[in-house]
This record gives structure tokens, sequence and C-alpha cells, in this order.
């Protein structure tokens, strides 16, 4: 199975998908990994440390340091993909992060290691469209699927600059500002989703601020995906040793949620 | 990337890239924001009116222009090539960081903007943003590092009595960089009244376009002052780089006048040779970090590393991407100085002329110092004093064993 299609099949799915968000390296990152999928996450994405997160809130910053504090390199993230990938040949695994860990050795370096280790699509929080040459055509050659975000400040004239080139899904970040912190009102997401879906056939995933089961299982009557991260990285943050069993409680918990809502409607539907 | 183009002033093109460097990366929810401040910056500098208000406040509230000086007794001291100054230090706040300041509030107020943040390391351009902020009654946010604010606390105090609120950061490592991070996650959680008024030229374009033009009365003053003084350009010019939004205000009048050499000096903290220094361009590698690609403190991996410097104006990982493009296009030469070389030159300075300077220019002046030895007597260099130094005494008094 070639890497986009492992994607679409996750959203293929007969209910909305689950995309949970942990960083490498914090923590034993193979277990927690294992707990997300053995919890019912539909997507993995694996956050690369970065010493700047400048778009993330205080959880993935912490995450982030205590990642790097250990010593955690690019090697050691494109190791813990690779091995995900052995132990879960099915699952679809994004990479996200900044811009500046994954360009240092050159874009098509990073998309070559990307792509050979089981890597099925890239979000880079600081590469706008504008700037796509930066990454996106060596992630497309490889087969690596640029995942875009669009937030309550894209509108839509920018909307399809957006879209053009983008693959995978398109990340739909529902309030203007940083991870963690507030979740935008059921009625602006409804409306934004509405809007991105006449747009594109992609998949539509909310994340930014979904924290509980009730929020993912509402969000995930309009979308067709939920992204869970903060959430999650703060249980790695508080247990340690003992957050793979909290991790796989808190998904499968997300993921009967998710999984129970009524499947969006698609653009054709 | 043309290493002799016809023209050094045509920068950056329409996508805000000086050659590989510059451009606009940034989280999608600033996108729009960032193009609209384009728009409007091109609007302003249609409109006469714009221009007309910010020569005006210049004249009148900042004490522009500032003097150009014939530093005799140091030039003597040298004995090689004539010293000059421009005497950006006597502008009102105390620095060049006004000058900015003041072309970024008027489009805040142009865009319709009605708070104000900002990010301050030693907490000059703290001071000139509170400062602006007093003058138009706008409120006001200024993120310093924790680390900072503990030491800097004669600033800390002068943006409160300004009336502004002074955000001790405490993410990352609470340094100069973490206060941007914050600053950037405050501007993206407030991007409908919110304008975030970025110090130097760096940042996404056009941020690094319109800070040096509005810095770049510098140069545009001192060209016709050499003129009126001397009657030509001098040989070379010398200014002081942590961002670089002095240095292109000085040099960017003369970029296209091929007989003005020009040297930036980059802060070398305890030696090039181990990782205790600030010089990006010298020390450093092209990434991505704060909107911009430029020369950056990184290991091999892109994480970004602490620079160090002992003028906390300087201690920045990164640089305007302009200067990365004037570095590799060959136009201007860098060079950088130590902390005790710029120790030296401060103390120089002091007694020569009777000018206390800031520690940033120090740096200027001690490759002045330098460069002015190995130059003919009828050569002229012109070094800029982008600060005076009341706010570095306590730096210097320790550095020197003295209890205040």
């Amino acid at each position: 199975m070639n890497s986009p299609t492992r994607i679409a099949a996750a959203f293929a799915k007969p209910h909305p998908a689950l995309v949970c968000f942990v960083t490498a390296g914090d923590g034993d990152t193979a277990a927690n990994l294992d707990a997300l999928v053995e919890g019912g996450a539909d997507v993995i994405e694996l956050g690369m440390p970065f010493t700047d997160p400048m778009a993330d809130g205080p959880a993935i910053q912490n995450a982030n340091l205590r990642s790097l504090g250990v010593g955690t390199t690019t090697a050691d993230v494109l190791k813990i993909a690779r091995k995900f990938r052995g132990r879960h040949p099915d699952v679809p695994l994004v990479l996200m992060g900044y811009a500046n860990p994954m360009i240092r050795r050159g874009p098509d370096w990073f998309a070559q290691a990307a792509s050979e280790a089981g890597v099925d699509g890239v979000i880079c929080v600081d590469i706008p469209p504008e700037e796509d040459d930066a990454l996106g055509p060596q992630l497309r050659d490889k087969g690596i699927a640029p995942i875009r975000l669009a937030t309550p400040t894209t509108d839509e004239k920018r909307l399809p600059q957006v879209l053009e080139g983008s693959g995978g899904f398109l990340y739909y970040v529902s309030v203007a500002g940083i991870t963690g912190k507030q979740q935008a009102a059921q009625t602006s997401i409804e409306e934004a989703v509405g809007r991105l879906k006449a747009a594109t056939d992609l998949p539509i995933a909310v994340g930014f601020g979904v924290r509980t089961p009730d929020q993912a299982g509402a969000i995930a009557r309009v979308a067709d995906g939920v992204v869970v991260g903060s959430a999650l990285v703060e249980l790695v943050g508080e247990h340690g040793a003992d957050a793979p069993e909290k991790l796989r409680e808190l998904t499968a918990s997300l993921a009967k949620a998710v999984h129970s809502a009524a499947k969006a409607p698609s653009k054709e539907g | 990337m043309a290493s002799n183009p016809n023209t050094y002033r045509n920068q950056p093109d329409e996508r805000g890239h000086f050659g590989d460097f510059g451009g606009r990366y940034v989280a999608e929810t600033l996108m729009p924001l960032v193009l609209d401040l384009e728009r409007e910056y091109r609007a302003a500098q249609a409109d006469p009116a714009f221009q007309a208000e910010f020569d005006d406040l210049l004249e009148h509230y900042v004490g522009r222009p500032s003097p150009l000086y014939f530093a005799e007794r140091l030039t003597d001291a040298l004995g090689g090539a004539q010293v000059w100054f421009k005497r950006d230090e006597l502008n009102h706040t105390g620095a060049h960081k006004i000058n900015n300041c003041i072309g970024q509030i008027l489009l805040a107020i142009r865009m319709g903007k009605t708070r104000i943040i900002a990010e301050t390391g030693a907490g000059q351009h703290g001071v000139a943003t509170a400062t602006v902020c007093a003058r138009f009654g706008l409120p006001c946010v200024i993120y310093m590092g924790a680390e900072d604010v503990r030491r800097q606390s004669p600033n800390v105090f002068r943006m409160k009595l300004l009336g502004a609120e002074v955000v001790p950061v405490t993410s990352g490592r609470g340094t100069l960089k973490d206060a941007m991070n914050e600053g950037l996650r405050d501007w993206v959680a407030n991007v409908h009244d919110t304008f975030y008024i970025i110090g130097t030229a760096a940042g996404p374009h056009p941020y690094p376009e319109l800070v040096r033009d509005f810095q770049s009365v510098i140069g545009k003053e001192a060209r016709v002052q050499m003129q009126d003084r001397i009657g030509r350009l001098p040989d070379l010019l010398v200014a002081a780089i942590g961002g670089g939004s002095n240095a292109l205000g000085l040099f960017h009048p003369f970029l296209d006048d091929p007989d003005v050499k020009m040297l930036g000096v980059e802060a070398a903290g305890h030696g090039l040779d181990g990782d205790e220094h600030a010089a990006s361009l010298l020390g450093g590698f092209p990434g991505v970090l704060h909107g911009n690609k430029t020369y950056l403190l990184q290991d091999e991996d892109g994480q970004i590393t602490e620079g160090h410097s002992i003028s906390a104006g300087l201690d920045y990982p990164g640089i305007g991407p302009e200067h990365a493009w004037l570095k590799d296009t060959g136009r201007v030469e860098y060079t950088a100085i130590t902390d005790e070389e710029a120790l030296e030159a401060f103390q120089l300075l002091c007694r020569t002329e009777g000018i206390i300077p800031a520690l940033e220019p120090s740096h200027a002046i001690a490759a002045v110092a330098k460069r002015a030895k190995e130059m003919p007597k009828d050569s002229v260099i012109l070094a800029n004093l982008c600060g005076r130094g009341d706010k570095d005494i306590f730096t210097v008094a320790e550095r020197l064993g003295v209890e205040m």
C-alpha cells in the first residue's frame, strides 16, 4: 500500500477518523504510539521536537523540551517512525513539526528519509503555500502528502491557494491561536467545515483545543476527522512510564465518541 | 543568486525574498495578516500624508536629524583614518529603535489596530514601543525573557512608567528568542485587533523591508551630512549587528555607491571558536526561524542554540535576512568582536570623547579602532553610534569588578 492510499483508507472507514498526536522522544514513544493504536486511533501524528515551537501552547512546548532534554535527534525521530511502520503496516503516520529541523539537511534528504521510514504525510506548521518550494515538491516527489492547515483567518479567496498541492487531508485549525487552549464554538466549526468541504474533496480533520470525548464526538458529527494532541501529551508528561495505559484509556473513550458519530456527508452526497 | 546585481537596493522580490533568504515562513493563521500588512504598507508608501506624519514625528518628537560628529580625539588616539559618528544615541529614548517604532505605530493606526505587542531583549525596543504607545494612547504588552526582566530592571520600570504591561517569559529558556515566540503566540491568538511591532529587520515579509525603510533615515541623513561637511562620501561604514536594523538603516542608502565599503560587526562573545557567541553570519548556517530564512545559530539537527554576548541587544541566534543576502553577495563584509574588545572600546570612547556608548555600538567602535589604524589619515570611517550606554553601566561595572 502506498502512502497517500494509507491515509485515504483511514478516512474511507465507515466512521469518522480519530487522529492522535504525541511528541517523538517524549517518554517511551514506541509504547505510547502502540497505546494510541490499541485505543482506536485511526491516524497517528508524530511530533518532531523543536526548540522554538511558536504555534504550540504550554503542553506541547513542554513535551518538546522534555524530548530535547533527553537528547532526541532527527535520526531518533525517523527511527521511531520506521519501527512504528514495521509494527503497524496499515496505520497512517504523519510527521508534524517546524520547518528548520525538516530542511536542515536539505528538503531532498528529509523527503527521502521520511519516505524510507514509511511516513505518509508531513504537516509543517511554518511553511505556508507561499513557501511551498522549501519542501512541498520534494515530499510530493516521494509520494508523501504535504498536509496543509486552514484556519479561521483563511478566507474564501485564499483557500484555493492553500489547497493547491496539498494532500492527505486538510487540517482545520478551529481557533485562531495556539495548540491546547480554548475550543471553538460548535456552530463556527460546522460553518467552517461546510465551507471547506465545498472547496475540496480532501477529508477535513478538525483540531486545536479538542480535549474530551464529548467535544470530539460533537466535531465528528460534522467533520471527517478529529485531532487530539495536547490532552494526550499532558498524560505523557504527568505519567511518564505509566503513560501508555492512560493514553490507551483516553484514546479508547475518544475513539468511542468519534467512531459512533454519524459520518459527515461527503461533498457528492 | 546574482553575485553582481546592477543594484543592491531593489530587494526583496515580490515574495519577500532577498535572494535565497527572507520569505514568509509563518503559520497559516498569520498568513492573511502579513499579506494585509504588506498591502497596507504599500498604500502608506504611496501616501504623502503618511510620510509627512512620519517625518514630522521624527523631527519634533524623536529629535532628528541626529548630528554627524567628527570624533577628533578618538581619531588622534587611533592614529589613522578620520572617525565620524552618526549620533543616533541622541534620539528620544536613547537609541535608533524609536525610528522604527514611530513608523510601525503609524501603520498600526492606519490598519485600525487597537492593541500593540512587542518583544524585547535588553529592553531598548520595549521602551521605544512603550513610548510610542503612550504617545498614541494604545495599550501595550511587552514580552521579555524572565532572566532579562531580572537583569534589566531599570528598563522594566521605564516600560511600566510608560503604561506598558511587561510579561516575563518563562517558556523555553526565557531568552529573547523565547520572548519572540511568545509574541508570535499572542499575535496568532489576537489577530483581529493586535499589531506586532517587531524590533529588528527580521521576521516574515514585509517586516525586514519596512523596518529597514524606517531605519534608512539614518543613512539618508548621513549621506547629506557627509556631503555638507566634507564634500564627499565616507570610505567605510561600520555598524554593530544583532538583528541588524541599525546597520541596514545606515548601509542601505549607500549600497549602490561602489566606493563606500561596509563592515557589519557581530558579537563574538567569548570567541568564535566555541559556542559562546552570537555571530549568526560568521558562525551559523541558513535555516528558518521566526518567519524568515536566514543564518541561524543551530545544531546539525536544526535545533536553535543560544547566543551569548555581553550585550543583551546582540544576543539573538538569528539575523535579518537582508544581511544574509548582503553577506553572500559580498557587498558587505562581516566581522566579529569579543566581549573583551567591546569593553575596551566602551572605555576608550568614554575617555576620548566624553560619550558613554551602549555595549552594542561598542562592538562597532572596537572594529573601527582596528580598521582605522590600517587606513590612511585622509580616509574617512563613519560608524553608527546607535545607542547610549546608561542601560549598560551595571553590566560594565560588574565586568570591571566595581561594586555599585
